[in-house]
């Protein structure tokens, strides 16, 4: 690194300069061919033309939709909308619970002393692989599967969620547990608790408020989800919008935008008032 | 097994036997922690280890809570080979040791009377425990044991809300609550003021000797050893440099035990000799960090 000096000072230079220099500018040449890929030419929207349509799109949101027979309707799929949501993370966290409990390291017995013994590796490993098989498949997939096997309606979405939801649940839920202070767990595993206790009277406490904001955030995403999987008749809002966009009235795509802002503002604050009880 | 030993109220004899152990984290080619340990601790017999910062002390009472697993030789608990055994009777045997870390180990969003009872897990099943979780089922067996340690008003609190040293008396608390016939504690008086350590040495050997627990415990405090403790061992560069009744420990072998203290040790921060220049040192102690 600092070989080329020849000062007898001692050494002040950050030794781990070079290092950042060099992971930054490998990371601007890396982002190039991504943005050459993607045809990121974010000027053609100032192009008169394509400015003209983005206008004419965006004119017809106002005004929006508030006749009292539209919004009945409206709030009627809202509550289906979180309905898909929360019983979609109903069965993600059924999922996910018991995957996270077995793949997180920090309750394994055998890693208490060193390296992990071989069979725990193993099964860890697979449940790692089960936890990216179901999340690699994004739920519209599912959700497109899951309407031919079930049928149109909310049910498809349910599945969709709970599947793809359970994936990303136990990787993130198990890499919270093993990036948190582990000292009270393998401490009560070193004196002999076994390992769910060792998760309840540990583990949880030690976590439970990273894990609240987390998994209020997914269930936010949830209601999000459920409005892309409505697009592919899995109910909803989500299938509210795509027949208004399809009839080209957008003060009724404007009324449901509105709709879902309040409710991902209601999720924030579910999640705020989550962690304040728990902090 | 387990129903004989708990038949037999009686604290845990200590074998260890010709031991050669190295810290789990320990680069390839570092010297052992603890080498050529060989001794033998009777049922409830109170011991002291002390020695000087980084002698192995917190090594020796890991191999004994089955936490450090020695590169060679044996470690007997109760007259059982421990690494012999399959890890479910393995787990069911470090239910019968309680091991107080240095550092108390609490999550700090616990309230204190939940980490008092965590004492009892090994004896609980995972629905009693559970149970308890919802309701604290034994609230004046947690009471008792924060009674002994002056902390009984602290029952109902959350863990954040205790000083350093109120969180040191309550994990030791939780030895009060545990089903061990050997208590292993690593430096219980470091957070202590000095009546506060008096009042848990006391309660400790007291205690132990009640309740005819073997007691293993690493002081930094060589007079609180030396008062309390009819058994010193001293520990120096992983070796025992002397094992006594105290009455024998006299100022000079003290002073030897201690005398390497003053220099910092730099044999293993210096892996090889010519990277001497204050930036191999410095980067030597950054990836010695990490």
């Amino acid at each position: 690194m600092a070989h080329s000096h020849t000062s007898q000072a001692p050494e002040l230079r950050d030794p781990a300069w070079t290092g950042r220099v060099f992971w930054t500018l490998a990371g601007l040449v890396i982002l190039w061919p991504a943005l050459v890929a993607t045809e990121f030419k974010p000027w053609i929207f100032l192009d008169p033309d394509n400015l003209r349509v983005t206008l004419r799109f965006l004119g017809d949101f106002f005004p929006p939709v508030f006749t009292g027979e539209f919004l009945l309707m409206v709030a009627q799929e809202s509550w289906r909308t979180v309905a898909i949501a929360t019983a979609g993370m109903a069965l993600a966290l059924v999922l996910a619970i018991p995957l996270t409990l077995l793949a997180t390291r920090i309750l394994s017995v055998s890693a208490l002393t060193g390296r992990m013994a071989a069979l725990p590796f193993a099964v860890r490993q697979l449940l790692r692989w089960v936890m990216i098989l179901l999340r690699s498949i994004p739920e519209l997939i599912w959700a497109l599967v899951f309407v031919r096997v079930v049928g149109l309606g909310p049910t498809a979405g349910v599945l969709a969620i709970g599947l793809t939801y359970a994936g990303m649940l136990g990787k993130v839920y198990s890499e919270i547990l093993e990036s948190g202070e582990t000292h009270a767990t393998q401490t009560l595993l070193r004196n002999g608790a076994s390992r769910l206790q060792a998760f309840f009277y540990g583990l949880l406490p030690q976590n439970a408020s990273e894990l609240t904001s987390y998994t209020v955030y997914r269930w936010e995403c949830a209601i999000r989800s459920s409005a892309v999987l409505g697009f592919v008749g899995a109910g909803g809002l989500g299938q509210q919008m795509d027949n208004s966009m399809k009839m080209f009235n957008g003060g009724e795509v404007a009324t449901m935008l509105l709709v879902f802002m309040l409710l991902v503002g209601l999720a924030d604050l579910l999640s705020s008032a989550l962690r304040r009880a728990i902090r | 097994m387990t129903s004989a030993t708990l038949a037999s109220p009686q604290g845990f004899s200590v074998g260890l036997e010709a031991i050669t152990a190295f810290h789990p984290t320990a680069l390839a080619g570092a010297p052992p922690c603890l080498q050529q340990i060989s001794l033998a601790i009777a049922p409830g017999e109170q011991v002291a280890v002390i020695g000087p910062s980084g002698a192995g002390k917190t090594s020796f009472l890991a191999l004994m809570a089955a936490s450090l697993k020695p590169a060679n030789g044996q470690v007997l608990l109760n007259g059982q080979s421990l690494w012999s055994l399959p890890q479910p009777l393995l787990q069911a045997l470090r239910g019968q040791v309680y091991c107080a870390p240095q550092t108390p180990p609490l999550p700090p969003r616990q309230r204190v009377v939940t980490s008092v009872l965590a004492g009892r897990l090994p004896s609980q099943s995972l629905w009693q425990s559970l149970i308890s979780l919802i309701y604290p089922s034994d609230a004046h067996l947690a009471a008792q044991a924060l009674a002994a340690f002056d902390l009984e008003e602290k029952l109902w609190l959350r863990v954040d809300r205790l000083s350093g040293g109120e969180r040191q008396r309550v994990g030791l608390a939780r030895a009060l609550l545990s089903p061990a016939r050997l208590w292993l504690i690593d430096e219980p008086l470091s957070a202590l003021d000095p009546k506060r350590a008096h009042l848990v040495i006391s309660v400790l050997t007291e205690q132990a000797r009640a309740r005819r627990i073997t007691l293993v415990c690493s002081l930094h405090q060589v007079d609180f050893a030396l008062s309390a403790f009819p058994r010193v061992i001293g520990l120096q560069d992983g070796r025992v440099a002397f094992d006594l009744p105290a009455k024998e420990v006299d100022p000079a072998r003290l002073a030897e035990l201690y005398a390497q203290e003053a220099i910092p040790d730099s044999s293993d921060l210096l892996q090889t000799e010519e990277s001497t220049s204050p930036a191999a040192i410095a980067t030597q102690a950054m990836v010695r960090c990490r």
